[in-house]
């Protein structure tokens, strides 16, 4: 069943929370640096100054893969709130990041390509674990329907241990934290100059950062499944997650795609799919 | 009310600086000065910055780098000269491989002298290029309004 409600409070409400957050992130980073840090609006001020600086574009189809990118990615977040197939959110998810990687290639800079193939590896890096996540879902609740899986009366993460420790493990690559930060990241980290939005700027950059947003809430939300028995819990428990990986993102260097990828495979190898082998063999799937 | 002062990026580059006002400038990010607050974000990427910080008296061997990293940002965009070797080549006017101060090269609109520039001397500097860079951009909105009304009665002569 498809809520339209859920559809329209994620396109109104999810840039406001989103900005809230990368604000509230930025204050925390801030503070656990023994820094005043900026205003919890900052990045609303960011992205209005972006909106405000003139438009310079490598070339037209860099802005209409930008746009598309954000498109989709509204797409995939509308669909997983309003309750939709958790399949087709996933590859909406990874169709809109293909756009962010078309958009750094479409210009002729290497910096921007050396970005664009550092975001194909952590696509790669995240993809298998988020499929995982889904496939788990379904063999606990019989349904890929997010709906069904959110009513589902049983906390799904009491099945799901080892699938949940994997998607936080990856949640740090889609957050754009460190050690997994290696395409581009947040605050004043320089990635090889800034990676996939290296070619970016003014209202185009704006408009990648307001996706970020989307997208945040969009990922904190799948969160939210693993503990959607209790609404209070699971916001808590969402909380607490995304101040873990400001903790990981403070304490950590950013590592080498190599051990990215080894290590995020691994883990979905082992904890993901031994997780599913004892969900088989309990009978519960 | 517009946020460009509330979210000024900056590019710094050093242009055969000896490196002490570049330490300075990196000095204002840290705990102590903590620029950040302001908003003010070190970018490695001139595509991103609003503000170029030059420190070092410029050299034949990066000029056209200088030039080319001031065409890249995009406008509205203020260029603060940090270090005396930035404002006018300091000891190293006379020597014969030096430009002698960014001017020579580039429009600057603040000058922060001082060797080596002082961290709060330099944030007091960015601190007026943030004015300046708010009059910049009405300037430019202007200018697009004035170039859109010009246009328009060439149009209708023609008819």
């Amino acid at each position: 069943m498809i809520s339209l409600v859920g559809i329209i409070a994620f396109i109104l409400l999810a840039p406001v929370i989103g900005g809230i957050i990368a604000g509230v992130d930025r204050k925390i980073t801030a503070h656990m640096q023994g820094r005043v840090g900026p205003s919890i609006l900052q990045p609303f001020y960011d992205v209005g100054k972006l909106f405000e600086k003139e438009m310079t574009v490598a070339n037209d189809t860099q802005r209409f893969y930008v746009i598309s990118y954000f498109i989709f990615m509204i797409f995939t977040g509308a669909l997983f709130f309003a309750g939709g197939d958790l399949l087709l959110v996933i590859f909406a998810l990874t169709l809109a990041q293909v756009f962010l990687v078309l958009g750094a290639y479409s210009a002729n800079s290497p910096y921007s390509h050396i970005g664009a193939e550092r975001e194909l590896i952590q696509i790669m890096a995240y993809e298998p674990m988020v499929i995982l996540a889904a496939v788990g879902m379904y063999v606990v609740t019989k349904s890929f329907n997010v709906g069904t899986i959110a009513s589902y009366a049983n906390p799904l993460v009491l099945f799901l241990p080892g699938i949940f420790v994997g998607f936080i493990y990856i949640l740090t690559i889609k957050l754009r934290k460190s050690p997994f930060d290696i395409s581009t990241s947040h605050h004043a980290h320089q990635e090889i100059v800034k990676g996939v939005t290296t070619e970016f700027s003014g209202p185009t950059l704006g408009l990648i950062e307001v996706t970020h947003w989307y997208e945040t809430v969009f990922l904190l939300g799948f969160v939210y499944l693993f503990f959607a028995f209790n609404p209070l819990i699971a916001i808590i428990a969402v909380i607490f997650i995304y101040l873990f990986e400001l903790l990981i993102d403070n304490a950590s260097a950013r590592v080498k795609w190599q051990l990215l990828i080894k290590s995020s495979w691994m883990i979905a190898a082992i904890v993901g799919v031994l997780n599913l082998a004892v969900l088989y063999y309990l009978g519960v799937g | 009310m517009t946020y460009l002062s509330k979210s000024p990026w900056i590019l710094h580059y050093d242009a055969t600086s000896c490196n002490g006002c570049d330490i300075e400038v990196l000095a204002c990010l840290t705990p102590m000065y903590d620029v950040e607050r302001f908003g003010i974000i070190n970018t490695g990427n001139p595509k991103h910055a609003d503000i170029f910080v030059i420190t070092g008296s410029v050299n034949e061997q990066n000029r056209e780098v200088v030039k080319n990293l001031y065409e890249q940002i995009p406008n509205p965009k203020v260029v603060v000269a940090v270090g005396i070797c930035a404002t006018s080549g300091g000891v190293f006017r006379e020597c014969y491989n030096v430009a002698g101060g960014i001017d020579k090269i580039i429009p600057v609109d603040v000058y922060v002298p001082g060797c080596a520039a002082r961290p709060e001397s330099i944030i007091d500097g960015i601190v007026t290029a943030l004015g300046i860079l708010e009059k910049k951009r009405t300037e430019m909105i202007s200018g697009l309004k004035e170039t859109q009304q010009a246009e328009l009665p060439q149009g209708g002569e023609a008819e």
